[in-house]
């Protein structure tokens, strides 16, 4: 069963000018994403700045709204919503079953509540009376391996990994059916994010947890989701099994991306194809595939033909004309 | 909890549990408190706020009551010791008739001492404009009418300038701050639209502020001065005149809070409870308002001063409070003629307290501003 | 093959004072700069791996003083000079910033100003460090950015920084730095802002650079990937002090150091087995302020020495020599 179903979403950000801020152009931010996540899966949405990778998260949040597209979440079990055209009204009772982890793990607690406040303020506009709450912001506490005495202390008084998992405790308040995680881990330093990685494994084997992971780093990916979706300029480019993406990828951008990644061990030094060119512009994407101008097999095709994302075996998908036919590179 | 349990944090937490439990008021007092002149400030600002709230218990005489016998009587000191010891006194006065223009001049006769009494009494007041008494800090035992304890000496008509001070004291500073509550009314509230619905309503008030800024204040202010009615009561005065200055004032204000909206709205701490479902008003009030509170404290003790100037030069232009009534700005009317103020040079201290207030306030607001956010 | 030494920093101490104390940010840090071959630095946060590249270029800010030390520019040779004797705002000294010294930001915007075009400010820079002509400098502004990897440079030289995508301004942030022709480079986080695919271009073209002009390459990172990709000998610092030095191989394959082998088991890799997880370092790094007694790794290492480790601080590392400042290396040795 799935916890969501994105299909063809859209967001589109006009550019205006002058003086009667007349629209002369849109940046396809996102342009026809479409994926899922099953209950008790992580699903990883990858790719440089720019990609829309963070647009689609808080498109699913609706923290902004989708210009086209649905956004089907399951709430509960045999209940299905439309986050992208629910009216605003009905959407409050529903964000209790989606949370986010952020990035920023100091401007995202608030500096003027007690960490116990920050942790009990989802159950508590939610209606959960005040013995009940006690009591579980303890348990989340213990979740997140915090001790009972982080309640009455302010954020300032912990570190950024400290912060990182009283903002988890957060997010998990409600027993969320999806948490969106927006680079969870990339504000902190090496020790403290293994630390956290470890937390999120954990977290994800005792509570089943369905997770949108959106990061650029392919590492940190490698070690905590089930699935990546690679994202190029607003498309997903492929998708695919973990283990399977980093061994045996199929569109050349995501080749491109795993070779580029330094990989902690001198001794595979220059054992990396040269990546070549810039991300293209999300207001002028090139013709035809967006990623043609940088691809080292790209023919005449590809420069007019988008291609789209078709099934490439068992849960592939790629969106590459000659995904068939080439032979690309992978990590071992 | 004690700071063996911190240690033992997964963590290992940063600093020991004063630190750790203090409230955002206590980080910002800790933190004012390193900035020594906004301390000093604050502690000049209180002085005079002090002065203000019992400005007739300071003065020694009746501000209003006049003597043209005893006009433009220079500053005396008061004499803490004669022969037989401690005997605080200020001399009386003797009317001498000048040789050459055979005008009385009344000046100090050292031969009359007159005993300085503290809690003495004199005139009768209202203290807190509610109980009724006539104790003051200094006061003579006897002595004629003419005679009295004159600080900073006298003007024209005899009234003595240090009482006058004390009450202009009350004026402007009162006044300073009444019109900022009105500016931080109308700064709030229109800011707070402003950055929360953004928009067309958003547009419309920053232009509105932006027209506002762009008149030259001076002439805007004289203008709308020279409207009020010449029979309007000295309090419907000071009323119109608090208006007028916070016209200009709540527009600095707005733009602070509609700044900080902005910034605010965009905290992922703000968005975190806007995803737990929290009401806008919970927002607002829970989330968002504490965590500017202290700007616009800060921003509060900056435009106050603005006030005060403003105060000052209107009433010293005679388009602010007309006489009776005393401000700081009245008083330096008097030393707008240079021929008055080449034999009265004291006519010119009450520029000492404007200075003094403006920089206290300037530096204090500084010191709260820096201390506003004790995370950087 | 035996390089020529540009530059060797030797017990080098800053502190900051402030009103909760003296913060020692640097304390007793020793290492060679040589030409050709790149230092890596890598570290946590407050480790003193910024503050000592602010200090060779004698930026360090109050409150913040260098305390103790010598920065050696050309040692053992008849122009050697000390750094740390020069006042900060010399004309020697600025002599030596950009013109022997040149810095990589990790964000070039700080080095660049808005308010010209790229071409002006890089003919600034050529301009301060050399006698050229206008014409000359242009010349040599187009020349350099042809250098970093800028197509069209002609063109290109009349753009504004804000103009620019991230991968090209620190192209442009790299070119800044060479226009003095300097034989040493300091480079602070130069891709920790940029993708994984710029990246990748920048560690290329500032490899290709090294190389060719046999520059002394000091790569400041947290990122050990960056450092396998880069380095030829790597520091490991925390809390002001190297706890470990070695030749790049030699430092991942045998870390010497307790804090070396852990970091290196905490990176994520690429290589990972699907939902593997890493071992972890306890705790956080501490403060600075809050350094601990004795080894200040100590309160967070499986392996120290009970009694030892909290009172004695170990050695620092011989500059030049493969160590690690730590009685359990020093054991094994």
């Amino acid at each position: 069963m799935n916890v969501l179903e994105v299909e063809d979403l859209r967001k589109h950000f006009p550019i205006r000018a002058g003086l009667l801020r007349r629209e002369v152009g849109r940046v396809r931010a996102v342009d026809g994403v479409s994926f899922q996540i099953a209950a008790g899966e992580t699903l990883a949405l990858v790719g440089e700045s720019g990609c829309g990778k963070t647009t689609v998260s808080r498109c699913i949040l609706r923290a902004q709204r989708a210009t086209s597209g649905a956004i089907r979440f399951a709430p509960e079990a045999g209940r299905v919503v439309d986050l992208a055209s629910l009216p605003k009204r009905e959407l409050r009772p529903l964000r209790r079953h989606m949370q986010m982890i952020f990035q920023d793990p100091y401007s995202s607690l608030n500096p003027r509540m007690m960490v116990g406040d920050i942790i009990a303020e989802p159950l508590k506009v939610n209606g959960v009376p005040a013995a009940e709450r006690q009591a579980r912001v303890l348990e989340l506490l213990e979740l997140v391996q915090m001790p009972p005495g982080a309640r009455t202390r302010f954020p300032h008084a912990f570190s950024g990994g400290q912060r990182q998992r009283i903002g988890i405790a957060r997010a998990l308040a409600l027993n969320p059916r999806l948490v969106v995680a927006d680079e969870p881990v990339s504000a902190l330093d090496v020790s403290v994010q293994a630390q956290i990685i470890n937390l999120l494994l954990d977290l994800q084997d005792r509570l089943g947890l369905s997770m949108l992971f959106v990061a650029h780093d392919l590492s940190v990916v490698r070690h905590v989701s089930d699935r990546v979706a690679v994202m190029y300029v607003g498309r997903i480019v492929e998708v695919a099994p973990t283990d399977a993406l980093y061994r045996t990828p199929r569109h050349p951008y995501t080749e491109t991306l795993l070779a580029a990644v330094p990989a902690p061990d001198p001794a595979r030094r220059g054992r990396r194809i040269a990546v070549t060119g810039e991300v293209a512009d999300p207001a002028h994407p090139p013709p035809g595939c967006a990623f043609h101008p940088r691809c080292p097999h790209a023919v005449e095709r590809c420069r007019t033909e988008r291609p789209e994302l078709t099934e490439a075996g068992a849960g592939r998908w790629v969106s590459c004309h000659r995904a068939a036919e080439l032979d690309l590179m992978g990590v071992r | 909890m004690s700071a063996t349990t911190i240690a033992a944090l997964p963590d290992g937490a940063v600093a020991e549990a004063r630190f750790a439990q203090a409230t955002q008021l206590q980080l910002t007092w800790w933190r004012f408190r390193r900035h020594k002149l906004a301390m000093v400030s604050l502690v000049v600002v209180a002085l005079f706020y002090s002065v203000a709230v019992f400005a007739d218990f300071l003065a020694t005489s009746d501000p209003h009551a006049t003597d043209a016998r005893r006009s433009f009587i220079p500053p005396q000191g008061i004499h803490l010791f004669d022969d037989s010891g401690f005997n605080p006194h200020v001399y009386g006065l003797r009317g001498v008739r000048d040789p050459r223009s055979f005008k009385l001049a009344y000046t100090p006769d050292p031969a009359r001492k007159l005993p300085v009494r503290l809690f003495a009494q004199g005139y009768s007041y209202h203290l807190f404009g509610l109980f009724e008494t006539d104790i003051h800090l200094l006061g003579l035992e006897g002595g004629a009418r003419t005679d009295g304890i004159f600080l900073l000496g006298t003007d024209q008509l005899g009234r003595d300038l240090f009482s006058r001070m004390m009450v202009a004291t009350r004026v402007s500073l009162s006044i300073g701050l009444a019109g900022v509550a009105l500016s931080l009314l109308l700064g709030v509230l229109l800011g707070g639209i402003s950055g929360l619905y953004g928009g067309w309503v958003d547009t419309l008030i920053q232009r509105v502020i932006e027209v506002l800024r762009s008149i030259p204040t001076i002439p805007l202010w004289m203008g709308l001065a020279a409207a009020l009615p010449n029979t309007w009561s000295v309090t419907q005065v000071y009323l119109a005149i608090t208006v007028i200055i916070s016209l200009i004032g709540w527009t600095e204000l707005a733009r602070v809070v509609r700044g900080r909206f902005l910034s605010l709205r965009e905290e992922d701490f703000v968005v975190a409870a806007e995803l737990a479902g929290a009401s806008q008003m919970r927002i607002i009030f829970r989330h968002m308002l504490p965590s500017f509170a202290s700007h616009v404290i800060a921003a509060v003790s900056l435009a106050l001063p603005a006030m005060i100037v403003s105060e000052t030069s209107l009433s010293f232009l005679g388009l602010g409070l007309r006489p009776p009534a005393v401000s700081w700005g009245i008083l330096l009317q008097d030393a707008q003629n240079i021929q008055v103020l080449s034999g009265a040079p004291w006519l010119l201290s009450a520029a000492v307290p404007v200075t003094l207030v403006i920089l206290a306030f300037n530096f204090l607001g500084d010191g709260l501003r820096d201390a506003a956010d004790p995370y950087g | 093959m035996v390089e020529r030494t540009s530059l060797s920093i030797r017990d080098l101490a800053v502190q900051f004072e402030s009103e909760q104390g003296v913060v020692r940010a640097l304390d007793g840090v020793s290492f060679d700069l040589q030409a050709g071959r790149t230092l890596g630095i890598v570290g946590e946060s407050g480790c003193g791996k910024s503050v000592t590249a602010r200090s060779i270029l004698r930026l360090v800010d109050r409150p913040g003083r260098i305390t103790g030390g010598r920065i050696l520019l050309d040692p053992g040779t008849p122009a050697q000079a000390d750094l740390v004797a020069l006042n900060p705002d010399s004309r020697q000294m600025r002599a030596v910033r950009g013109g022997r010294i040149g810095l990589i930001f990790q964000e070039p915007m700080t080095a660049l100003s808005v308010h010209y075009t790229v071409g002006n400010q890089i003919m600034e820079a050529v301009l301060q460090h050399s006698g050229a002509s206008p014409q000359e400098a242009r010349a040599r502004a187009i020349e350099l950015l042809r250098e970093v990897g800028i197509p069209r440079p002609e063109l290109r030289l009349d753009s504004y920084p804000f103009e620019l995508s991230g991968g090209l301004r620190q192209r442009v942030g790299i070119a800044m730095a060479l226009a003095g022709d300097p034989d040493i480079v300091i480079a602070d986080e130069p891709t920790t802002a940029l993708d994984v695919t710029t990246q990748a271009q920048i560690l290329a073209l500032l490899r290709g650079l090294q190389e060719r002009k046999r520059i002394a390459l000091m790569l400041i990172t947290h990122d050990m990937g960056v450092i396998a990709e880069m380095a030829d000998d790597v520091a490991v610092m925390y809390l002001g002090r190297i706890v470990g030095f070695a030749p790049v191989m030699e430092l991942f394959k045998a870390p010497r150091h307790p804090y070396t082998r852990a970091l290196l088991r905490a990176v994520p890799s690429i290589l990972a087995a699907p939902r593997q997880r890493l071992s972890t370092i306890g705790g956080a790094v501490p403060h600075p302020g809050l350094r601990p007694t004795g080894c200040a790794f100590h309160p967070r290492c499986t392996e120290a020495l009970e009694g030892r480790c909290a009172r004695e601080a170990p050695p620092p590392i011989p500059p030049g020599q493969a160590g690690a400042s730590c009685f359990l290396a020093e054991a094994v040795a």
